[in-house]
């Protein structure tokens, strides 16, 4: 009569846990925020350095002196420290991380917001600030409140031309900014077992939009399997039928379509049908939502010998996944296509460099959120799926992506 | 140390500001705490800095939804803000403002405006203002002694010394 979260916590929902941590990560931005905190601490050393990541990917290669001085002092206080670090382009640390590094059950905690991507592996993987990195460097734990379950039943399968963006933009838009908060969400249902390793982790990345605190999946075949790959062995994880629920959303895939977050908030989603003929500014296919090959692969699909007519930002999200866009031949139709290739990481997506919009400008964009100014002062963008992205590249507008399919 | 209880006048502002609206990223590349506290909300209300030092921030639903920045609490508590009271934050948010020894209360249903004075209290979970008296969702016995040590370094600090 537990849900996930009960069980890996072993608590129920309401109440304090205090956990050892299984995994422990940080990026350039976090990184060098929680090692300012832990110098103040004044801590002998890091309790568990073996289950630690420091991981560029934010700004990265460093865009300033600046940045690369406090670069310089982050990655010499991680070797120093024996830690695991994953220098610049490796790769944005939630796909990092979810390459054969998290197991299901595991406690894992990361200090940016979307780490709740992990927990498509049924590991319950959530966001902290920087002084709870400090605390958890420090000690090997950390505080934990077990938090309520809201269940997503998945059933249908995708139309052509819809994405499993398209759901999380769907769900998003159902529950609302904070209809989530402190909740985590577990996805279930008929289809969830035969959605692909790469669809969890876009889904599971969102539910952070909603307020949620992790987004999980039962272990299952798909884990097993997506594991193996990486020398990773992994048991399953069974739903359990009375396992209490404080809200439930049923989501049929066949009735999905093409979505888009409007400017400038998540869950203001329209139909893609809606806004056909917006016209853009630049369109940035990339970030922990979908930036891995599959997303890339789907959307040189649709580039295939044909050109962008407006300026396209590709950013792998790994270096694995770039590999495998350049052994595919994916990255060179994305290229012949037009699209500019930033190196793996978060690119333009914080707007610190690399593709930030300019005063006044409309992006369309892959990423997760679309806060104002996030992605460059006083531009604007539409957040959707790759397929959508790339075919609104063709176009220089905001196209149907089942009109070219 | 972090007073856990105090007065001042409020500072209202909307419902679901993200991180972002607090701190821009095009701020967060210094360690100068001080260059956050000067920046805060300047997205929102560049006015708003300010009037910062002594208040009472009240805002809206959501709070502090988005970036898991902790630059963003460590703006508002250099920026002088004594407490933050909304009827819910993003959970994030939350956790940092306890970690950098901010106080936080959630409070539903609360009529207040600009300026008037609000009294709050962190250990009991109350919030007074304009005659009325409102109950807070109460702080873990671990989130209240983090407080009280003024956040998590001086709470670690004072552990690893004994
Ligand atoms: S890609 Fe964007 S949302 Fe993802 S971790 Fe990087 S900055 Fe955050």
């Amino acid at each position: 009569m537990e849900t996930l979260s009960e069980k890996i916590l072993g608590a129920q929902a309401g109440n304090f846990s205090d956990k050892r941590v299984d995994k422990a990560f940080c990026h350039d931005g976090t990184g060098i925020q929680a090692k300012m905190i832990y110098d103040e601490m004044g801590a002998p050393g890091i309790a568990n350095p073996e289950t630690c990541y420091v991981i560029y990917d934010h700004i990265s290669p460093a865009n300033t002196s600046q940045t690369a001085d406090l670069h310089k002092e982050l990655r010499e206080f991680a070797s120093r420290s024996g830690m695991h670090f994953s220098e610049i382009g490796g790769g944005i640390c939630h796909q990092y991380m979810a390459e054969g590094r998290i197991l299901p059950g595991e406690v894992v905690i990361g200090a940016d917001s979307h780490s709740c991507t992990l927990g498509a592996f049924g590991a319950l993987a959530t966001g902290v600030g920087a002084s709870d990195m400090a605390g958890i460097w420090v000690s090997g734990e950390t505080w934990l409140r077990v938090p309520e379950s809201i269940a997503i039943y998945i059933s249908g399968s995708l139309a052509k031309g819809v994405e499993y963006k398209d759901l999380a933009l769907a769900y998003v838009a159902e529950l609302g900014m904070d209809g989530a908060t402190y909740h985590a969400l577990e996805f279930l249902g008929d289809s969830a077992s035969e959605i692909p390793m790469e669809g969890r982790l876009t889904l599971s990345n969102m539910v952070v939009e909603a307020g949620a605190k992790t987004g999980l999946w039962y272990a299952d075949d798909v884990t097993r399997e997506y594991l193996g790959r990486y020398g990773k062995s992994s048991s399953r994880q069974e739903p359990d039928d009375e396992a209490v629920y404080s809200e439930e959303l049923w989501i049929d895939l066949q009735g999905l379509e093409p979505l888009l977050a409007v400017p400038h908030r998540v869950d203001t989603v329209k139909p893609v049908s809606e806004l056909v003929g917006t016209s853009l500014d630049q369109v940035f296919i990339g970030t922990c939502t979908n930036g891995r090959y599959e997303d890339l692969a789907r959307a040189a699909s649709i580039l295939d010998g044909k050109q962008v007519a407006v300026r396209t930002v590709v950013v792998p999200a790994s270096r694995a996944d770039y590999l495998r866009a350049v052994n595919s031949g994916v990255l060179a139709t994305l290229v012949g296509a037009g699209c500019v290739i930033g190196p793996p990481g978060c690119g333009p997506c914080l707007g610190a460099h690399m593709g930030v919009l300019g005063d006044g400008e409309v992006g369309l964009s892959t990423a997760n959120r679309n806060f104002r100014n996030r992605m460059g002062v006083g531009g604007s963008y539409y957040l959707s799926s790759p397929s959508t992205a790339a075919a609104s590249a063709i176009t220089g507008e905001i196209s149907d992506p089942r009109e070219v399919l | 140390m972090t007073l856990l209880a105090g007065t001042g006048p409020a500072v209202c502002i909307g419902a679901d500001i993200d991180t972002d609206m607090v701190i821009a990223g095009r701020y967060l590349r210094t360690k100068d705490r001080g260059v956050w506290a000067e920046h805060a909300f300047e997205d929102l209300d560049p006015t708003l800095a300010t009037r910062l030092r002594g208040c009472v921030l009240v805002t809206g639903k959501n709070m502090g939804c988005g970036s898991s920045r902790e630059q963003a609490v460590m703006a508002l508590r250099e920026a002088g803000v004594l407490a933050v009271i909304a009827p819910s934050f993003a959970r994030i948010f939350f956790r940092n403002c306890i970690n950098v020894g901010l106080p936080v209360l959630e409070c539903e249903d609360l009529a207040c405006h600009d300026g008037e004075m609000i009294t709050y209290d962190c250990t009991i979970g109350t919030v007074n203002v304009g005659g009325n008296s409102y109950i807070c969702r109460s702080l873990s016995p671990r989130m209240q002694e983090i407080l009280v040590s003024g956040g998590l370094v001086e709470y670690w600090k004072g552990r690893l010394s004994r």
